[in-house]
């Protein structure tokens, strides 16, 4: 038999279901591997013994009949999470210690349909970063290294932690948060799929905000089936989030036909971006063979602000998250700066709790919502994003999805792209327009570069098609025939 | 646009994020910047747009207004880097 951490959920749900092994055998297989591979700092904190708990409860669940939809499966939870009495950090300093007294509702629902939980994995310092370099408990290495050097790279971010937590065999799947591109950019670095849904199909309760209006929940997972099986636990309307949408969650399992006969798939012209690297755009082609060899028709579609998209975003989210971290005042949660003066406690609390990019971040966001550039600023971010939305609506109408590459590069080292925020940012440039425009988007790894490390393609789709989104993403995993594996994973199975 | 550091020791001080003269001189370059690149939204004609905030069609829901949480105020303490007697310290404000 194959090794546990081998399996991927739906083949571990079978063999939970035939007595091939049980759910505390599974949760001990990934426990070591987490154990082994601890050098990745994937994990800010592991829970072990709260999976080995689950996990029994699991096997008794099972054996009375009552396994949920996951029973038994063991995930990693993005630390910016609530889970109650378990330390959530954001991967920030002023969290540190932090223990919630509440359960998120995506944590909550995994749990509910029997879910084992590994830990809590690490990532940019409140979601902040496309490198996974902004956290305060430091960088998590990717599994993958380029051929024949053994140069540390980043799993991109900022659910850094997850994706390589995933990738290198330590969980079964894992949820993450994408703001801008925080779960499709990592998993391309990483070689696995990630999918972000609708903005509003997975609650925000719980969940350490960034830019309320971009933040959403998804999942990763090493195939499309598994993420599909993740998402369907997650999603569904609460009423603890005024955002989240009233509407029924489509058994999105049943998305997976294969048959993309007469769909029509969009190939947008403003993602030829210059300078866009050869192997980058030769696996796009590859992509669009494949879907056509499937019985898909493509054609080319304009989204014509796609431009202004980063330069959007780089105003509307750190408005957002200006707003959203004045919370962290030292008073009710969090680090506390000992100082007799109320000013100075609260901005030494902010100065010492706060990383740089995260900083800038804030600055940059109080500045465009201050008096006399409110308008110029955010009101006229605000303004661009309709217009990139409505490109997208438009190009709707005459496509069901859209193929892109995911990142304009494979995972880059651990320290470049540091020297400047724009080069850092440039990263999320094919992510950010569906996030500014709320729509799904999954990341599929589809090949290697030329150093041997992964790269993805990304599908989008119309608001609450996810179904169409899996669909066409399974007909891409199914002809990239994608079976390499990190060179972490293939020493420990050495 | 560039800043200067006048401007930007005000932003610090508006987001309550004491900042040293060297940490100052650091940041300005760098906020100059990002602002210089999102000015380029200037160039797109924006007559008769509406400002976009809610990005998908639902509209958010009204709960009824009544009590549907409380009675655990020690859960709500219980991260507080200071508490007394069931009350958050902080330090004295009037004089």
């Amino acid at each position: 038999m194959s090794k546990l951490t081998d399996l991927t959920i739906a083949s571990a749900l079978t063999g939970l279901e035939n007595k091939d092994f049980t759910a505390v055998e599974l949760a001990q297989a990934h426990i070591d591997a987490m154990a082994e591979q601890s050098n990745l700092n994937a994990f800010i904190t592991e829970t072990p013994d709260i999976a080995l708990k689950q996990a029994e409860a699991s096997d008794k669940r099972r054996a009375s009949g009552d396994a949920g939809a996951l029973d038994g499966i063991p995930l990693a939870i993005k630390d910016l999470f609530c889970t109650n009495g378990v330390q959530t950090t954001a991967g920030s300093h002023i969290l540190e210690g932090f223990i919630p007294q509440y359960e998120s509702t995506v944590t909550q629902k995994l749990f509910d349909d029997g879910a084992v939980m590994l830990g809590k994995t690490n990532l940019d310092e409140f979601a902040m970063g496309s490198s996974n370099t902004t956290s305060y408990y430091g960088n998590v290495i990717n599994p993958w290294k380029r051929d024949g050097d053994d140069t540390d790279l980043t799993p991109g971010g900022s659910s850094g932690g997850s994706a390589a937590a995933v990738a290198a065999k330590i969980c079964m799947g894992a949820t993450g948060t994408d703001t801008g591109g925080s779960i499709r950019q990592p998993a391309s670095f990483c070689g696995i799929t990630g999918i972000k849904p609708t903005y509003g199909r997975c609650s925000r309760w719980g969940t350490v905000a960034f830019a309320s209006s971009l933040d959403q929940a998804g999942t990763f997972a090493r195939t499309v089936e598994d993420n599909a099986l993740l998402l369907r636990s997650m999603s569904g309307h609460d009423p603890k989030d005024s955002t989240s949408a009233n509407k029924d969650v489509p058994d999105f399992l049943a998305a997976l036909t294969g048959d993309i006969k007469g769909k029509v798939i969009g190939i947008p012209k403003e993602y030829r971006v210059d300078g866009m690297p050869e192997e980058i755009s030769a696996l796009w082609q590859r992509g669009i063979k494949w879907l056509e060899s499937a019985g898909a028709t493509t054609i080319e579609v304009s989204l014509p602000h796609t431009h202004y998209a980063l330069a959007t975003y780089y105003v509307i989210a750190p408005a957002e998250a200006s707003s959203n971290l004045a919370r962290y005042d030292g008073v009710r949660f969090g680090h506390r700066a000992k100082e007799d003066d109320l000013t100075d406690m609260y901005e030494i609390t902010r100065a010492e709790g706060f990383g740089d990019e995260v900083k800038r971040r804030i600055m940059i966001g109080t500045y465009a919502l201050s008096s006399g550039y409110y308008d110029a600023y955010y009101i006229k971010a605000q303004k661009v994003r309709r217009l990139i939305s409505q490109d997208f609506l438009s190009a709707f109408e005459k496509c069901d999805a859209l193929l892109t590459p995911t990142a304009p590069s494979a995972a880059f080292a651990i320290g470049e792209n540091e020297d400047d925020p724009i080069k850092m940012y440039l990263n999320d440039v094919f992510t950010v327009p569906a996030s500014l425009a709320g729509l799904p988007g999954i990341s599929i790894p589809a090949g290697v570069d030329s150093q041997g490390l992964p790269l993805g393609l990304q599908v989008i789709g119309r608001p609450w098609d996810e179904e169409t989104v899996l669909k066409v993403a399974g007909v891409v995993e199914n002809l990239a025939q994608f079976t390499y594996v990190p060179q972490t994973v293939k020493k420990a199975a050495a | 646009m560039s800043l200067d550091k006048e401007s930007v020791k005000k932003v610090a001080s508006l987001a309550r994020i004491r900042m040293s003269d060297e940490e100052l001189e650091r940041m300005m370059p760098q906020l100059s910047k990002i602002i210089g690149f999102v000015e380029q939204l200037a160039e797109v004609n924006t007559d008769n747009v509406e400002p976009l905030a809610n990005v998908v069609d639902i509209t958010p829901e009204l709960r009824k207004d009544v009590v549907n949480d409380g009675d655990c105020a020690d859960k709500v303490l219980k991260n507080a880097p200071e508490e007394i007697q069931g009350y958050f310290v902080v330090p004295k404000v009037v004089e």
